[in-house]
């Protein structure tokens, strides 16, 4: 209770708490040197060219996905169906451009609106049927998949040259698409923090009585979310045509998209359960996987122990932040004994 | 708080809000009738009453979180019909809950026009949204709160200030709050009586529930009394003393269908000791249980009975203090050590803590059994069917799922499911909440009956008359502590005393009901 004997001065009390978002980055810098130790170790740098072209690279497709994860999670659904809406647009894009330059654009947006409608899906499925996110998010994967499975065997379609530069070009050791990927987090970003619906969805996420109580349509944030998040999703099947120059109806599965952006989320200190989080944890988060995956191949760790590492540092980050999410939370409603505890030091 | 400004057209003492000839039933039981209440401008309204009375749904009517079976509102003369508390708050009608509605991982500000952010073009004007809510937390004297910072962050006296703030954002003129003080310090209700005579110095109309009669008579220009759901009184503080209001609030007789304990009970040696037991949520609680005595708990909510009875049973355990099972020291530290020391702890939620509600008569009475003594199962199982029968449970065999039995069933259940673990100690918390009378009379004759065959034990109840009929001795906790220790007989007046805090001196009183 010792948060409880200082109740005088309620001006002075207060401490700046480190945020998780800070705490993601700190770890960041951690993995980052450490990384840089045992790469240095092989006789190469971490921060080569190379080596950065890498570890950027790797955070591209992920970060897309995870950035639409952040607005669903925050908003305390969940969204499963990304990796088959991953598949779907690589292929649609893919079938639609055929290798044309004149198709890109309609290629882009046919598999932006397809995803929004599987979005939508999600989100009226989530709000009007009250299906938790995990199983309706499941269902319409599931869906999409059948569908995948049916209408395509294989590699489909092509992308021309001039669309590849998206996976391909960058600015010295920067890809394109990260940049791109920065700047759809830097519109998620404001999106949150600036617009009603940003913060209505942070309100429903946290309290979903008390954002009712406060007036707010509570569907409509969890819909914007959904749709958001899969057209993000999108974004990423987009990238990876562009890399593979093919649209495939695996490509998806095969990234483990739906699990590793739930984890990078979690990982860059938003609560699962919803109400808490930012953009630039989940940033973090998919950097430190991106370190991690690039230290680990230039090191030649063998597949099964790259997992290893990826899940317990999953297991470990979310097992601190549970145990400050408790202690935050018991300080936060402590009711009576805060008040005896109070009187006893007053005494 | 000069510098106020006054809420356009309220004139202090004038009307602003009426409720007339409110009626309101639940499933049948009638919990308000023919409650009517008028709400002065400028004025602090006290509502008074026993847990149960009618308060809370009288609250809850005005809010807009539920509808009046009967009977009107009247907003400034107009009649209102409030179907969501939104609809309420911006017709000016607020309401400040015991459970706050706040976003904790939100700021001050953020939840303060939480679904009326002021913008600018597309954008939230965050800035405009921090300087209105540091504008109204300076004009209420408070501005050591920073808009800014999380709700997360702010003490219980702060979130209240909140939640305040977050009324006088939308101009309430009338602004209702149920029991504010209940978790705050001596300074921190300081501080919210200079926010309430600032809200009334700007012609705000308050409706104050409380338990603390001091605070009553501190704060409020009129005091209404609810009894069982009726109205027992309305007027001016000045025609009151607090003597004549508890008097008001109870003013009833003891129920004379509590039975008597069993020839040949006697109170044997202590089975159950603990001293200057502490935790987290109860402090310096030293008691004693004896073989054969049945100890009542009285309390207001939230003054830490449940939490005593949560602490010996290892549930939440004390970590200060010594705990003494038939002279010999436990260490109680969950709850499989009590079951096992053969302490039993019937629970106040009996569906989401005493009962797999989806699950068959018999497999609930096994549930202990089978998951902390598995070696006794085969012996509990032979004797349910007595126990059952015993207790009369109605139910279609031990089969029945329990979620399709009465209240009182599911309860006897709870307790065959403890009985079968034969118990030394038995700790009842609100053993007879919402069960119809035949049932009650079944707890209490067992209590009767275990109390004969030597068992101690701890009843904690809301109802004042069943703590006074049934218990050798009462225990009356407050803020955490057991405040007062009265003898068997006290009467109902000298027991909310002391729960509210207003016993002045515990020995003296003690002395007088004794004699």
């Amino acid at each position: 209770m010792s948060t409880a004997l200082a109740p005088a001065a309620p001006a002075t009390r207060r401490r700046r708490r480190l945020d998780s978002t800070a705490i993601v980055w700190i770890a960041f810098v951690a993995v980052l040197a450490i990384g840089a130790v045992l790469v240095a170790t092989t006789g190469r740098s971490i921060f080569s060219d190379g080596s950065i072209r890498d570890i950027l690279t790797g955070m591209s497709v992920l970060g897309f996905v995870a950035i639409g994860q952040t607005l669903v999670i925050l908003a305390g659904s969940l969204d499963l169906s990304v990796p088959y809406v991953v598949s779907l647009s690589s292929l649609l894009a893919a079938s639609t451009m055929n290798g044309q330059v004149g198709n890109i654009v309609p290629g882009v947006l046919l598999a932006l609106a397809v995803a929004a409608v599987i979005g939508l899906a999600n989100g009226l499925v989530v709000t009007g049927l009250k299906v938790n996110g995990f199983i309706a998010t499941l269902g319409i994967g599931l869906i999409v998949k059948g569908y995948l499975d049916t209408a395509y065997r294989g590699a489909t379609g092509s992308v021309p040259a001039e669309f590849r530069l998206f996976g391909v070009a960058g600015v010295g050791p920067v890809p394109i698409s990260t940049i791109i990927m920065l700047a759809v987090a830097v519109l998620a970003f404001f999106f949150l923090t600036r617009t009603r619906t940003g913060h209505h969805i942070y309100a429903v996420g946290g309290g979903a009585d008390v954002a009712r109580l406060s007036g707010i349509r509570t569907s409509r944030p969890i819909i914007v979310a959904h749709v958001l998040c899969s057209m993000s999703a999108a974004i990423a099947g987009l990238l990876l045509a562009s890399r593979l120059g093919v649209g495939n109806p695996t490509v998806g599965t095969q990234g483990g998209y739906d699990l590793l952006s739930i984890a990078a989320v979690v990982l860059g200190g938003t609560l699962l359960a919803g109400g808490r989080g930012s953009i630039w944890g989940t940033i973090g988060g998919v950097a430190i996987f991106a370190v991690l995956d690039s230290v680990m191949s230039t090191m030649q760790v063998n597949p099964f122990l790259k997992d290893v590492v990826r899940g317990v540092v999953i297991v470990v980050a979310v097992a601190i932040y549970t145990g400050r999410v408790v202690q935050q939370r018991r300080a936060r409603f402590p009711g009576k004994p805060e008040t005896a505890a109070k009187k006893e030091a007053g005494r | 708080m000069s510098a106020a400004t006054a809420v356009a057209g309220a004139r202090t003492g004038e009307v602003v809000l009426e409720a007339v000839d409110v009626s309101k039933s639940f499933f049948g039981v009638t919990v308000l009738h023919g409650m009517s209440i008028s709400l002065r401008a400028g004025t602090v309204h006290g509502l008074v009453g026993e847990n149960g009375a009618g308060k809370s749904t009288l609250m809850k009517i005005i809010a807009g979180v539920q509808g009046a079976d009967t009977g009107r509102i009247l907003l400034e003369g107009r009649e209102v019909h409030f179907h969501h508390p939104v609809q309420a708050m911006e017709a000016g009608v607020a309401t400040v809950f015991q459970e706050f509605n706040l976003l904790p991982d939100r700021t001050v500000a953020e939840n303060v026009f939480l679904g009326r952010e002021p913008r600018r073009g597309p954008f939230v004007n965050t800035r405009a949204m921090v300087q209105r809510t540091r504008d109204l937390l300076t004009g209420l004297g408070v501005d050591f709160i920073d808009p800014s910072a999380k709700v997360s962050s702010l003490s219980v006296a702060e979130q209240q200030i909140v939640e305040i703030v977050k009324a006088l954002s939308v101009d309430a003129k009338v602004i209702s709050m149920d029991e504010p003080t209940a978790a705050l310090a001596d300074h921190e209700v300081e501080l919210l009586y200079g926010i309430i005579r600032s809200l009334t110095a700007r012609g705000v109309a308050i409706l104050y529930v409380s338990h603390r009669l001091k605070e009553i008579f501190d704060l409020c220009d009129d005091i209404t009394v609810l009894k069982d759901g009726s109205l027992v009184s309305t007027g001016p503080a000045s025609s009151l003393n607090p003597d004549e209001l508890v008097r008001r609030m109870v003013g009833r007789s003891i129920s004379t269908f509590f039975p008597p304990a069993l020839a040949g009970t006697e109170v044997g040696q202590t089975r159950l000791k603990v001293t200057g037991g502490g935790n987290g949520y109860v402090t310096d609680v030293d008691l004693a249980l004896r073989a054969g005595e049945i100890v009542g708990v009285a309390g207001l909510q939230g003054s830490g009975r449940t939490e005593l009875a949560e602490a010996i049973f290892g549930a939440v355990p004390f970590t200060r203090g010594e705990l003494q099972l038939d002279g010999r020291p436990v260490r109680v530290d969950r709850p499989r050590t009590a079951v096992r020391s053969g302490i039993a702890l019937i629970t106040e939620d009996r569906k989401a803590q005493g009962l797999a509600l989806g699950q068959s008569v018999l497999d609930n009475a096994l549930l202990v059994i089978r998951g902390v003594l598995p070696r006794r199962t085969a012996a509990a199982r032979a004797e349910v069917p007595g126990i059952l029968e015993s207790l009369e449970v109605s139910s279609q065999g031990t089969g029945q799922e329990v979620q399709f039995l009465s209240g009182g069933n599911q309860q006897k259940v709870v307790l065959a499911k403890w009985l079968v673990t034969e118990p030394g100690v038995v700790l009842l918390d609100e053993p007879t909440r919402g069960i119809d009378v035949g049932a009650k009379v079944a707890v209490y004759d067992l209590m009767r009956e275990l109390a004969a065959r030597g068992v101690a034990i701890l009843m904690i109840s809301s109802e004042l008359p069943e703590v006074i009929g049934m218990s050798d001795r009462i225990l009356v906790m407050h803020d955490g502590r057991i405040a007062a220790e009265l003898p068997a007989g006290s009467s109902e007046e000298t027991v909310l005393a002391a729960a509210t805090g207003t016993l002045t001196d515990p020995t003296t009183s003690t002395e007088e009901e004794a004699s």
